[in-house]
């Protein structure tokens, strides 16, 4: 017998000799609680509250968070981007994003795909969109969708700017899941720049992902 | 109300004192208690130790001796945890057992949950006028569940200094055999519990658990602890005055 | 009985627990280390499971959704291999840790290079992939900063989570400066510091590597998606930038829905390295063209997974998630560390899972079980509801049934009480004679404790007094005053 076909055996056996209660004393959940769905993060995507959530847990991991109206996300990453050599982009950038920028652009995929190498030279900067974030947890979802690009653009730069639309967040994380449109894209949850608590068990900030992460929520003009 | 004591085998030989307050206890309350002689062990060494089949003669032997009566209770938060979580478990497959453990497991009661839950007292009208710390043994968090029902009533007695514990949660290192079988890790953690004790200035050390306290006794006796004493709760909830 | 097939590799422990546990008693440093670490992130976990008003139904539906996918296990995994081989990944399975090995081995011999990158995977440790791959020519470089103290330390892990938990800054400054290549001499002992060295050391590395190699978190059944969960960026590194990804899953990390991953993902960084989130999460399904590895491979693997799973009182270990919070509320792992268990799973959840894949005839598996004091800690920390200490007791009893054919001195013993306690009278008798035994000890003495005891019962006295029994048993007061 095969491999594949001796462990299917195997675990058919294991289950006919002894199958698995229905509702034994240890797994039968309380009225309610067999799905998680729903069960954390009840706000209202987009609200005020979600919006000042999302900052407060984005600061409490070392992100840098600035808030703005749409028309003025080109000023807020020029400032960001001050000191970088180069920003680099998903080819699908919206032009007003970069107004104020007047250094080296490197646009994936226009025509070539960016070298490793070129993402790698000291003082790149990347810039992207995201798909939706979690307010609860901090956390950035980038699914390679619109404005967000390979997944290499946001990981081999020490530097990421991601501007967040506010009603791209969402309270919690089912909700965050169950905004995404297509499971089998590459998906990568971003909380906080890279970090580490493998030295007594302490978070620090800053290993091999970008270690600056400044997250640009825009919001309505009021 | 029919009580009965399930005095435990430990506390029968070793500690026979802290059967006796819980009797003058629930005497003092107008209850009248009840002592079936046919008792021995709940089995729980047996059980615990992996000696299932040296441990249900005494299960059986256990239902059959308390049968009939309104509540069962038991100085001992991990007798009385073999009784009402391990008995179910170990009676699985012999249906006769099992609906004699769930006519008896669920009315068996550590004291501080007869006295707070059934009878519905705190004040048991003690008086003890000494510094208490107060450990809170794994069987009675953990298994049992107990919350703040010792200390309810501790905090009822007269004249008590309660202190808080600290690391009051962790477990003391006794764990049955585990305090032969690894001695040295029983010992170590051990030592950090009557660190803790010491810390608080308290002269005695209560718990719910006399096994626990043997232990921990054994480590102030070699001078750990700063001073303090063990001591089973259910002598101060019986105590009238000084020691 | 029908027979189960074990699992092979480093699940098994070479000495009893009690032997290794007594020399890492020994070491005061690693104590500290270890009490410091382990109280740090108790609190941190404390703190943000506090956050969450629904943590217990999270519990609760995280162990039911991973029991529904014991139960319809052969079903899900035939749905994930059909789901990722339609996005072009190659699906593999293997029956044990040689297995494993030797198709993980083959693979990156066929692509012709000597070195890989590899995420942290508890499971590739299992299988004893580094040592089978250095023996094929192949190196494989650790790229979690724990891992690489311990690999460049010539040490074995210590924890599920944190492999490196048993050094402090100051012993990890000391191994980057005797063993990374290019080191600054005067590196300093600050975290960050230490964090910079690691990055600076394995840039290269990841920027120039042909194969990497990695676990899963989680195997999705209806997607064919598998899941990383990390906190530094090598994982996205190794998942992102070689052509090869080689991912070694055991089988119970499948679910069935691409929604459960709600539930652990709000349930893994909580308990383990107390985050609300963990900073990276990569999911990837099959092969995205242009996006990262274009050669997929999974080995699906069993290793002691299926007679895991065929005991019904033991199976629900196979929930766990790896999230090492057992560990760390552990009062004995806290003690002695990992490597007291001989085993790449050590504290409460390695006491179960080690004897449970391999064997409690392994080594000296047998003995894990009893490396505990049923506390009841790690039930209440574990956040797919593994009742640890009911498993262990079980394993107890299955171990001391097996062994029932030989002689043994605690078995003789365990007989003799039962058999007093069984009747009454001679119950009774025995206290009666208990009590005068110890009767002459108290003589002359003002103190009711001994402070040595012959043995066996030595162990008791070796770092406690043991109690003596008072003059009249409970029973005999009883007749005298009540009866």
């Amino acid at each position: 017998m095969n491999a594949r076909d001796e462990i299917l055996s195997r675990i058919r056996r294991a289950l006919t000799a002894a199958p698995p209660a229905t509702a034994a004393p240890a797994t039968a959940a309380p009225a309610g609680a067999v799905s998680g769905a729903a069960l954390v993060g009840a706000g209202a995507a987009g609200s005020g509250d979600v919006i000042a959530l999302l900052a407060d847990r984005l600061v409490d991991y070392k992100a840098n968070v600035r808030h703005c109206p749409a028309g003025s996300v080109g000023s807020v990453v020029g400032e960001l981007l001050a000191g970088a050599t180069a920003v680099a982009t998903p080819p699908d950038i919206p032009a007003d994003w970069l107004s104020a920028w007047t250094g080296t652009v490197l646009r994936d995929g226009a025509p070539e795909p960016l070298t490793v190498a070129r993402l790698d030279a000291p003082g790149v900067a990347a810039l992207t969109g995201c798909a939706v974030a979690i307010a609860e947890t901090g956390t950035l979802i980038l699914d390679t969708g619109p404005v967000q690009g390979r997944r290499v653009l946001t990981l081999v730069p020490d530097h990421h700017i991601c501007v967040v639309p506010a009603s791209r967040v969402v309270a919690g994380v089912p909700a965050g899941f169950a905004a995404l449109p297509d499971p089998s894209r590459p998906i990568t949850l971003v909380s906080g720049p890279s970090a580490t608590s493998d030295i007594e068990l302490d978070r620090v900030e800053g290993v091999h992902g970008p270690r600056r992460l400044d997250v640009v929520i825009v919001v309505d003009a009021q | 109300m029919r009580i009965a004591l399930f005095i435990t085998c430990v506390n029968d030989l070793m500690f026979p004192g802290t059967g006796r307050a819980v009797v003058r206890v629930l005497e003092r309350l107008g209850h009248t208690v009840e002592f079936p002689a046919e008792q021995t062990c709940c089995g729980q060494m047996h059980a615990n130790s992996g000696y299932r089949a040296e441990a249900m003669p005494l299960v059986r032997r256990f239902v059959d001796a308390f049968a009939g009566y309104d509540a069962v209770v038991g100085p001992s938060g991990s007798c009385v945890a073999m009784v009402r979580d391990s008995y179910p478990h170990l009676a699985e497959g012999d249906p006769g057992l099992a609906a004699a453990v769930s006519a008896v497991a669920p009315r068996t009661y550590e004291l501080s949950e007869l006295l707070v839950d059934v009878l519905g007292v705190t004040d048991v009208g003690a008086r003890f006028p000494y510094r208490v710390t107060y450990h809170p043994t794994c069987h009675g968090l953990r298994m049992l569940r107990l919350g703040d029902r010792p200390l309810a009533l501790l905090r009822a007695v007269g004249g008590i200094d309660l202190a808080d514990l600290p690391g009051a949660a962790e477990c003391c290192g006794f764990g049955g055999t585990f305090a032969v079988k690894n001695a040295g890790v029983s010992g170590a953690m051990l030592a950090d519990k009557c660190a803790a004790i010491a810390a608080t200035g308290a002269q005695y050390v209560a718990a719910v658990d006399n096994s626990c306290l043997a232990h921990i006794g054994g480590g102030l006796s070699r001078g750990a602890g700063g001073g303090a004493r063990p001591i089973h709760y259910a002598e101060i909830l019986a105590s009238e005055g000084a020691q | 009985m029908t027979t189960v097939d074990r699992g092979s590799g480093h699940i098994v422990t070479p000495l009893p627990f009690p032997r290794y546990a007594a020399r890492e008693l020994g070491d005061a440093q690693l104590r500290t280390n270890l009490r410091r670490a382990t109280h740090t992130i108790r609190d941190k976990r404390l703190r943000v499971v506090g956050e969450v008003p629904e943590w217990e139904a999270l519990r609760w539906a995280g162990a039911a959704t991973k029991d529904d996918a014991l139960a319809r296990l052969p079903a899900l995994l035939e749905q994930f291999e059909a789901a990722a081989t339609a996005r072009g990944a190659t699906v593999h399975w293997a029956r044990d840790a040689t297995e494993a090995s030797a198709i993980v081995t083959d693979l990156v011999r066929s692509t012709g290079t000597t070195e890989v990158v590899k995420v942290k995977s508890m499971v590739t440790q299992e299988i004893r992939l580094n040592e089978t791959l250095a023996e094929a020519g192949i190196a494989a470089v650790e790229t979690d900063l724990a891992e690489l103290i311990v690999q460049l330390a010539d040490d074995a892990p210590s924890h599920i989570l944190v492999p490196a938990i048993h050094y402090n800054r100051g012993q990890i400054r000391d191994i980057f400066r005797a063993r990374m290549a290019g080191v600054d001499p005067d590196l300093g002992d600050a975290p960050a510091a230490l964090a910079e060295a690691a990055r600076r050391h394995l840039r290269a590395k990841f920027l120039t590597a042909k194969v990497g190699i990695s676990g899963a978190n989680f195997a999705i059944a209806e997607t064919g998606t598998l899941v990383v969960v990390e906190s530094e960026g090598n994982g996205r590194m190794c998942l992102t930038l070689p052509e090869t990804l080689i991912s070694v899953v055991g089988i119970e990390k499948l679910l069935p829905r691409f929604a459960d991953l709600d539930v652990f993902l709000q349930l893994l960084p909580r308990s383990s390295t107390g985050e609300r989130m963990n900073p990276y999460t990569s999911l990837w399904t099959g092969v995205t063209p242009g996006d990262g590895p274009q050669n997929v491979h999974i080995v699906l693997l069993d290793n002691g997974r299926t007679a895991t799973l065929a005991d019904p009182h033991g199976r629900e270990a196979l929930r766990c998630i790896r999230c090492s919070a057992c560990l760390n509320v552990c009062p004995v792992y806290e003690r002695v560390g990992g490597h007291a268990y001989g085993s790449v799973y050590p504290g409460p959840i390695g006491a179960i899972i080690s004897p449970q894949l391999a064997g409690q005839d392994a080594g000296f598996n047998r003995s894990l079980p009893y490396a505990s004091t049923l506390c009841g800690a790690c039930f209440d920390a574990c956040p797919v509801r593994i009742d640890i200490p009911r498993i262990l007791v079980h394993l107890r009893q299955s171990g001391v049934d097996a062994k029932r054919g030989r002689p043994s001195a605690e078995r003789t013993a365990m007989r003799a009480l039962s058999f007093l306690m069984r009747d009454r009278r001679r119950y009774a008798a025995a206290l009666r004679a208990a009590r005068r035994g110890a009767a002459p000890l108290r003589l002359g003495r003002r103190r009711d404790t001994l402070r040595r005891l012959p043995w066996p019962l030595s162990a008791w006295t070796t770092s406690r007094d043991a109690p003596l029994p008072p003059g009249e048993t409970f029973r005999e007061w009883w007749s005298r005053e009540r009866a």
